[in-house]
């Protein structure tokens, strides 16, 4: 019994219901008596509790009655089924606005993207490398400085013709045998000059497109073979790293160049030759690449149009092939040999320039 | 997004149990919950469930007087909607990736782990007050859920006066604190 009347007076203690004597009163009870002190905090929490209880128990009630009367009233539906296409109609006119802008966000960024991947994509194969050698449109633009150099020695072009192309090449036999590409040759007839300015009139021996490789003999009266070549021509591969060096005829004088091997084969992995990496123009094509002992390693043929400095070789056992093409092939004429040892490999690289030099050859091919 | 002032309106209506702002917040809202269970495994039961639930965790928050909310309220609600039925989903093994409907969503994690508070209170009082057995129970929450006077009281259940009535609420008072504190651990 007295446990209620404590409690009633904690309720009203906490209601706030005394008036100010019996509070002081009760305050000082509370404040003299730790457990009645502990009761009273414990009821105020339970009060609380209960109250809370009924809050919520209250709008959960007012939620039940909501949700009653907006089913009743069709303002919600109690379908199982997905939304149907209105739900997506009303979607789409609340996200029009930001679906507009993401799509024309979109599409810009797709703008740019392609044009990016256009702008570092590969090109198609044949503007993405270049053959080396000159064409009528850059031999029109040097033939003007070039035909004093050609009055001067007094051109042996036959009278009305035209430079197709043009290149480099170099002796593999010292009887008057000159391996240059291919593609050097466009036209009918060729005429080589050596690093003096002397022009040679040379016949083609041999034409091999699928290796971009051509033979020239030598068939002018003035030309006096040398006794031997002072380099040879490798059979075997080389390795990546090795340094190399190069002569050729960018211009109408005898350019020299180094690089290093940079690949075991050319562009998308053609097997037929390797990648260097040295700088190279049109009218190197035909041009010798040759390692620091002197040997000829490749035949400089190509360089990718995007990438400066990124140049192929044909591999010199291809001139082995085409050697031995000619040799079958050529009957009761002289065969081509190849010498095999090269005798510059002590000299400073300033003395086999000097030798090799008269070994390399502007090759201008001309057509009627 | 700061809440507009109409938001905060509609919370406070909220706070004080208005039954026509909560029809209001109930119909702007239930269709997007509705359509977002329905397309994650769920039924029209579920969906209620899980919008009432939050409806309540968001009448929580809107009843502590400091609280302001950082969002607009119906991404309030699908957040917590979507939380409360993705974890739903796991507790049943069902869970897949969610699909949504390009709503944006905020974090509501430390909300809801109040709002778990809140209703493991609720359950323990609704479990002892059902345990008391009537005339307790309907006495109680007369004076208490309904807060009528002993008087009225006393006539609805039949006392012969408010004093009889009065000993019977405190009897009945001090078996459900009983009952409560049994389970409900201070502190937690």
């Amino acid at each position: 019994m007295e446990d209620f009347i404590l409690l009633e007076t904690i309720e009203k203690y906490l209601g706030n219901q005394m008036d100010a004597q019996e509070k002081a009163a009760f305050e000082l009870v509370r404040k003299n008596t730790p457990e009645i002190d502990q009761m009273v905090v414990e009821h105020a929490m339970f009060l609380q509790q209960i109250n809370e209880y009924s809050a919520i128990k209250s709008i959960k009630q007012t939620l039940a009655q909501t949700h009653q009367n907006l089913l009743e009233r069709g303002e919600i539906t109690n379908s199982n089924e997905l939304p149907s296409s209105t739900k997506i109609v009303q979607l789409f006119h609340k996200y029009k606005r930001v679906a507009s802008i993401a799509a024309s966000i979109g599409g810009v960024i797709a703008l740019f993207i392609s044009g990016l991947a256009l702008y570092l994509s590969p090109v198609s194969h044949s503007n993405q490398i270049q053959q080396l050698s000159n064409d009528i449109a850059a031999i029109k633009k040097s033939q003007q400085y070039q035909g004093k150099l050609i009055n001067e020695v007094k051109s042996k072009l036959p009278a009305g013709v035209k430079f197709i192309s043009g290149g480099s090449g170099f002796l593999i036999d010292a009887k008057g045998f000159i391996v240059t590409n291919a593609h050097v040759i466009k036209g009918t007839g060729t005429i080589v000059v050596d690093n003096t300015g002397k022009e040679y009139v040379a016949e083609i021996a041999l034409l091999d497109k699928e290796k971009d490789l051509a033979i020239l003999k030598i068939n002018d009266a003035d030309f006096t073979s040398k006794k031997s070549l002072p380099y040879s021509i490798r059979k075997s591969t080389t390795d990546l790293g090795e340094e190399i060096f190069t002569l050729g005829y960018p211009r109408n004088e005898i350019v020299y160049g180094t690089g290093y091997l940079s690949a075991r084969s050319g562009y998308e992995g053609d097997s037929l030759s390797y990648q260097l990496q040295m700088s190279a123009n049109p009218g190197n094509s035909g041009a010798p690449v040759f390692d620091n002992a002197g040997e000829v390693i490749g035949v400089l043929s190509t360089r990718e149009a995007q990438l400066e400095g990124v140049v192929f070789a044909l591999k010199s056992n291809n001139i082995y092939k085409v050697v031995n093409d000619y040799n079958t092939s050529n009957e009761g004429g002289k065969d081509i040999k190849i010498s095999t040892r090269s005798n510059i490999s002590r000299m400073s690289r300033k003395n086999q320039i000097a030798t090799l030099e008269s070994c390399v050859y502007y090759v201008k091919s001309f057509d009627k | 997004m700061k809440a507009t002032s109409n938001e905060q309106a509609l919370l406070k209506g909220l706070a004080s149990n208005d039954s026509a702002i909560i029809e209001q917040l109930y119909k702007e809202n239930f269709s997007t919950i509705q359509a977002f269970i329905l397309a994650n495994n769920g039924s029209y039961d579920d969906a209620r469930d899980v919008f009432q639930e939050a409806m309540i965790a968001l009448y929580e928050k809107a009843q502590s007087g400091s609280f302001v909310l950082t969002c607009q309220i119906k991404t309030y609600i699908y957040s917590v909607c979507r939380r409360l039925w993705l974890k739903k989903l796991q507790q049943l093994g069902r869970y897949s990736q969610p699909v949504d409907n390009l709503e944006e969503t905020i974090s509501v994690e430390d909300d809801l782990e109040q709002h778990a508070k809140h209703d493991a209170a609720f359950a323990i009082m609704d479990r002892a007050l059902k345990s008391l057995g009537e005339p307790c129970k309907s006495l109680l929450e007369g004076y208490y859920l309904q807060k009528m006077d002993m008087q009225a009281l006393a006539s609805e259940f039949g006392y012969t006066n408010a004093d009889n009535a009065k000993n019977q609420k405190y009897k009945c008072l001090m078996r459900l604190k009983k009952l409560f504190f049994a389970q409900y651990n201070i502190g937690e």
